[in-house]
């Protein structure tokens, strides 16, 4: 213990934020948080203005899975707070690590259904890992230093602290911890070497193994483990969407996601193999289809952090209960010591590349100069390899996963679990301000963009230079597809307008740069002004606003049964 | 298939609505719950009954167990587990006779009688949920007014661990 001083409660949030390491905060006053606006005139943190508390957690979000270290969010009381509801549960459904502190009105007001009341602590609890509501000033530092601590470590996700007014005005000698207790939180588990053992085992034995990598990989930043595993037995390896870049793309073990929109090759092989090494992964439907089908036949050996996931959707041969990067060392290490590497391309290996051979080969793409393939490939050859992309949701999403390749692990984040369009463009903002240094691109819709597009004026005025991506079919076109084919052709609700707004002159209100492209050398043209540009900027790329995702695995169905390009 | 859970929980106000919420957003069962603060008044001791396969039950356990609010979560085999219910039932007297089989039936089962009246008595019994369910069927004819039943209470034997 130590640091005993007398303070008020936003002084003490702030005090403990900034021993927290928080540099930044993107969020929106009012008035059931003052007391905590009232400190940043006297803190080293700085304030990032938004224009929606929803985009304030998405910034935040962006920022958490860039940096691994929570991002803040602030918001005022009831609509203030409803408004980062849909934040929350983006990151809570996304494993992302983020503190999100609101004000409330004061205790005595409380369950009096006060101006701006919302009962927050009852509605966030199914989307936080953990919701705190100090009532005593002198609370806050030790709920802040669990807030932060429950928010990064284990599987990570999103922690809410709720602080009523008078809490944050109340002065109290405050002591700052160093140590605290969380009895019922054990977000660490000893390494489990006699699994990792069985596991290889199982991988050696099995005549088809892959391993399939999702987000958690990305998470604990098992890369390079990753990487010596896969050349050292000669897997080939598959990713979920989340996990998507958790392996060099251009890798020729990989394969790319498997999924509602996997890759032709990746589903593939998937639903060939005999054996899976699935890494950080909670088998979500979108990348499994449909459970029984899935595990038929396959030996699942499940790495995850988290022991509820061991079970909940495929049924494990072998579980390996901890930190991924830690177990997978352990596999890293093993193989070294029986000197266990493959030299020799199994029939199996063979195989897996001349089906990759074949759908590179193979697969219909649009026919058009505008075509989403070559737009995204374009993208990919002109940014630097340690550029981050964040996506928006919708079909642009889906063709990021298929065309775009990530080269260097752990650039590529999209909201993969809840689904929220307008996610990217707030999530790219918070991702440049955790690496100011490398281009971010948010690959956006017209459809999703427009849902947090007013982030433009955080963009301009705080100095964030992200580039916005817009493959613009004028309609809301995952919808639009799903209608062409399931409702025959009855497009209802999906048709956007013409250039309505047109991003040009969007961006341009706002003082950022808006270019259009409409053929290749436009948009080559204008990737490089947008990467050499100290404002943010829209580039908005008119397509076939009838051009298809495809491969597609429609819902309810097996990897195998993938609808192609005809 | 049947399952009785024990759930040491940090004593502070808001827990159980996270519990049951947990079941609801998870599409779980409660078939019963009760909670009581326990010896050492920081914690609460939940038990709750529910229903399941044996896949189900699995996970609401690891999803229980991963609440940072729980301390301690144990499903109790209930054969090497002690567990009561308690219930009241108010029931209809029609006749003389009436009163004095009431009497009897309740004292089959153990049970205790209570606020006597003309046309109506009240049992209390302590039992499994399946002997209360027994004697509800048996006092079923004279005719239930009300019952009140608390939920299961249930600790595992000693060397059962």
């Amino acid at each position: 213990m130590s640091n005993m001083e007398n303070m008020i409660g936003a002084k003490a949030l702030m005090t403990a934020m900034e021993k927290e390491g928080v540099k930044e905060v993107f969020g929106l006053p009012g008035g059931a948080n003052l007391p905590m606006y009232d400190e940043f005139a006297r803190c080293n943190i700085r304030h990032i203005l938004t224009r929606h508390e929803q985009s304030a957690a998405h910034m935040a979000d962006g920022f958490g899975r860039v940096s691994r270290k929570p991002g803040v969010c602030f918001a005022t009381s009831g609509p203030g707070a409803t408004n980062i509801l849909t934040g929350i549960a983006t990151a809570q459904a996304d494993s992302a690590p983020m503190v999100a502190v609101t004000g409330q009105v004061p205790t005595a007001m409380i369950g009096k259904d006060a101006f701006q009341e919302s009962d927050i602590i009852g509605m966030a609890n199914p989307v936080v890992k953990y919701a705190f509501q100090p009532r005593h000033a002198s609370e806050i530092p030790e709920v802040v230093r669990k807030g932060f601590f429950i928010a990064e470590t284990g599987r990570p996700g999103p922690v809410l602290i709720d602080i009523p007014k008078d809490v944050q005005q109340n002065e109290a000698e405050m002591t700052f911890p160093d140590e605290f207790k969380i009895q019922g939180y054990h977000p660490w588990t000893d390494p489990d070497i006699v699994a990792v053992e069985k596991a290889i085992d199982m991988l050696l034995h099995s005549q088809k193994p892959v391993i399939l990598a999702g987000g958690g990989t990305i998470i604990s930043s098992a890369f390079a483990e990753l990487q010596s595993i896969a050349e050292a037995l000669m897997l080939p390896v598959v990713t979920t969407f989340k996990g998507k870049g958790a392996f060099p793309e251009n890798h020729p073990l990989s394969l790319g996601p498997i999924g509602m929109h996997g890759h032709a090759e990746a589903n593939k092989i998937m639903s060939e193999a005999d054996c899976v090494l699935a890494i950080g992964t909670r088998f979500s439907d979108r990348s499994v289809g449909t459970f029984e089908e899935f595990e038929r036949n396959l030996k699942i050996i499940h790495m995850d952090v988290d022991p509820a996931e061991i079970g909940k959707n495929q049924t494990a041969q072998l579980a390996v209960v901890g930190d991924v990067q830690t177990n997978l060392r352990i596999m890293v290490k093993l193989l070294l010591q029986k000197a266990i590497k493959k030299t020799e391309e199994t029939p199996w290996v063979k195989h897996v590349k001349e089906t990759k051979a074949y759908w590179e080969e193979n697969l219909k793409l649009h026919p058009g100069e505008m075509g989403a393939a070559k737009i995204l490939r374009k993208l990919r050859e002109i940014l630097p390899k340690e550029s981050i992309i964040t996506t928006e949701v919708g079909q642009h999403q889906m063709w990021a996963s298929l065309f775009y390749d990530v080269i260097q692990p752990g650039t590529f984040f999209s909201s993969t679990g809840l689904g929220t369009m307008g996610w990217g463009f707030p999530a790219s903002i918070g991702a440049k301000v955790a690496k100011p240094d490398v281009p971010v691109v948010d690959i956006a819709g017209d459809g999703s963009f427009a849902m947090t597009e007013n982030s433009l004026a955080t963009a301009v005025l705080e100095d964030i230079p992200v580039i916005v991506f817009v493959l613009n079919n004028f309609t809301l076109g995952m919808v639009a597809q799903w209608q062409r084919t399931f409702y025959d052709r009855r497009m209802i609700g999906v048709d956007q307008g013409k250039y309505c707004p047109d991003y040009v002159k969007l961006a341009e209100s706002y003082g950022a740069q808006g270019i259009r492209a409409q053929s290749m050398d436009e948009l080559d043209k204008a990737i490089r002004d947008a990467l050499s540009s100290d404002v943010a900027t829209v580039i908005d790329i008119p397509i076939d606003p009838e051009e298809d995702v495809l491969p597609f695995v429609a819902p309810g169905t097996s990897l195998k049964d993938m609808i192609l390009p005809s | 298939m049947w399952a009785i859970l024990s759930i040491l929980v940090e004593n502070k106000p808001g827990i159980l609505f996270k519990v049951t919420h947990l079941f609801r957003a998870r599409d779980f069962n409660i078939d019963s719950i009760s909670v009581g603060v326990t010896e050492n008044p920081e914690y609460s001791k939940m038990t709750i009954t529910t229903y399941g396969d044996e896949k189900q039950i699995d996970q609401i356990v690891k999803q229980l167990d991963k609440m940072i609010d729980t301390v301690r979560v144990e499903r109790l085999d209930e054969h090497k587990t002690v567990y009561r219910e308690l219930s009241i039932f108010k029931i209809k007297l029609s006749n003389a006779n009436d009163s004095m089989e009431v009497n009897k039936l309740a004292n089959a089962y153990g049970g205790k009688v209570h606020d006597v009246k003309q046309d109506s008595v009240m049992v209390e019994l302590t039992a499994t949920p399946d002997q209360i369910k027994a004697f509800e069927e048996l006092a079923k004819p004279f005719g239930i007014i009300d019952v009140a039943r608390t939920g299961v209470a249930a600790l595992q034997r000693s060397g059962a661990e």
